[in-house]
């Protein structure tokens, strides 16, 4: 599944084709089975379209980097509940160290997506390293996660989607996306809100 | 691990039982020896998660989702490790997340490496102006007594706090 981004003209080149409005939904199904961190900027449109906003979901405008380690903090405290990240490609490589934390804590409650569109949305569309030279799936693995996988094509997201719930460790499913733009959505702003609204929703308080 | 520790440390073991009562479950950290009894400590407790991180801003992000999941955690690093924090805390600040950080200082009370001194000066300063209130602490009693407070203010009042445990607590590191 892996492959290599060193040579684009290589028949393993990676391919971004896939739309992200209609992949990543498919990817992750009934996302009321999850309670789900979100990145900034395209993963929080992404997540807040899915789930209009529903206390299940928590979604960043800043803070870049912090998205898994969030994932993690939270999976560690609820064992009993399927917690989802969601993260793009610029924002992972901003704090890439954190797959080395989680491979070692390896909670089997934990499944990242990153949705990889070899860009920086947010800022104009320049390209990441992933469009360049750098393969997320393969820095998961070689940081300790064990279930690792690429979806990059149609026929890649029904396994993705029921790889994506097995676990007996975390899970890490790269998905590699077009520059598409993420849904347009009214997103909760204030991360205050947003933490108040996700612990009533979980907690009751 | 090579670093003398001069001063009494049996309140290490105070501290951690402290934590341990008021609920801490998640203590994440980056190796040091001035908090190696708190984390040889969460190593060993089968009711807690000790998290090894690759930098601080890992816990710092980690602390707010344990607190949307209802847990407890307490992030263990030293003041050059502040640095590599603040914009990560811009998420503790504006979600108004509780935040605890206890901090072994360099950089100060007699410390011999010239490079320390940047961020160790500039601990209490960068974590006030992102709204961390600093406890200081230069003794054993005032160390219990300060994450005690900081306890209070953290789970209790939803504030984010650091305990600074200075050189003068510490001892400083021999060259």
């Amino acid at each position: 599944m892996s492959s290599s981004a060193n040579d684009l003209s290589a028949s393993d080149a990676p391919i971004f084709e896939l739309d992200r409005c209609e992949a990543l939904p498919a990817l992750i199904g009934r996302h009321e089975d999850f309670l789900i961190v979100a990145g900034l900027a395209g993963t929080a449109r992404d997540i807040a379209a899915l789930t209009e906003n529903a206390p299940h979901g928590f979604t960043m405008g800043g803070a870049m980097g912090g998205a898994c380690m969030i994932g993690l903090g939270l999976a560690l405290a609820r064992r009993d509940r399927r917690v989802l990240v969601v993260t793009g490609d610029g924002e992972l490589l901003m704090n890439v160290g954190a797959l080395a934390t989680i491979a070692l804590m390896n909670p089997p409650n934990l499944s990242i997506i990153c949705v990889d569109n070899g860009h920086y949305g947010e800022t104009g569309y320049q390209k990441s390293h992933t469009s360049l030279c750098t393969d997320l799936e393969k820095m998961a693995s070689g940081a300790g996660i064990k279930l690792t996988r690429t979806v990059q094509r149609a026929t890649d997201i029904p396994s993705g989607a029921q790889f994506l719930r097995a676990g007996n460790g975390t899970v890490f499913v790269l998905l590699r996306v077009n520059t598409g733009e993420p849904p347009v959505y009214k997103r909760i702003w204030d991360p205050a809100v947003n933490r108040a609204q996700f612990r009533l929703g979980l907690l009751g308080k | 691990m090579n670093e003398q520790i001069t001063a009494s440390t049996r309140w290490q073991d105070e501290v951690f039982d402290l934590l341990r009562r008021h609920g801490v479950t998640q203590f994440a950290y980056v190796p040091d020896a001035g908090h190696t009894i708190l984390i040889d400590r969460s190593l060993a407790d089968p009711d807690v998660y000790a998290i090894a991180l690759t930098t601080e801003e890992e816990g710092v992000a980690l602390i707010a989702g344990a607190d949307l999941g209802g847990a407890r955690g307490v992030l263990l690093m030293q003041s050059s490790g502040v640095g590599n924090c603040i914009n990560m805390l811009s998420l503790i600040n504006a979600g108004r997340f509780p935040f605890l950080a206890l901090v072994t200082m360099r950089g100060d009370f007699g410390e011999g490496n010239p490079w320390q001194y940047t961020m160790g000066q500039a601990v209490v300063p960068v974590l006030q102006a992102v709204g961390v209130t600093c406890l200081r602490a230069d003794t054993p009693a005032e160390a219990l007594a300060a994450v005690s407070a900081a306890v209070t203010m953290v789970f209790q009042a939803g504030q984010a706090v650091a305990v600074l445990f200075t050189q003068k607590l510490l001892g400083a590191k021999r060259f």
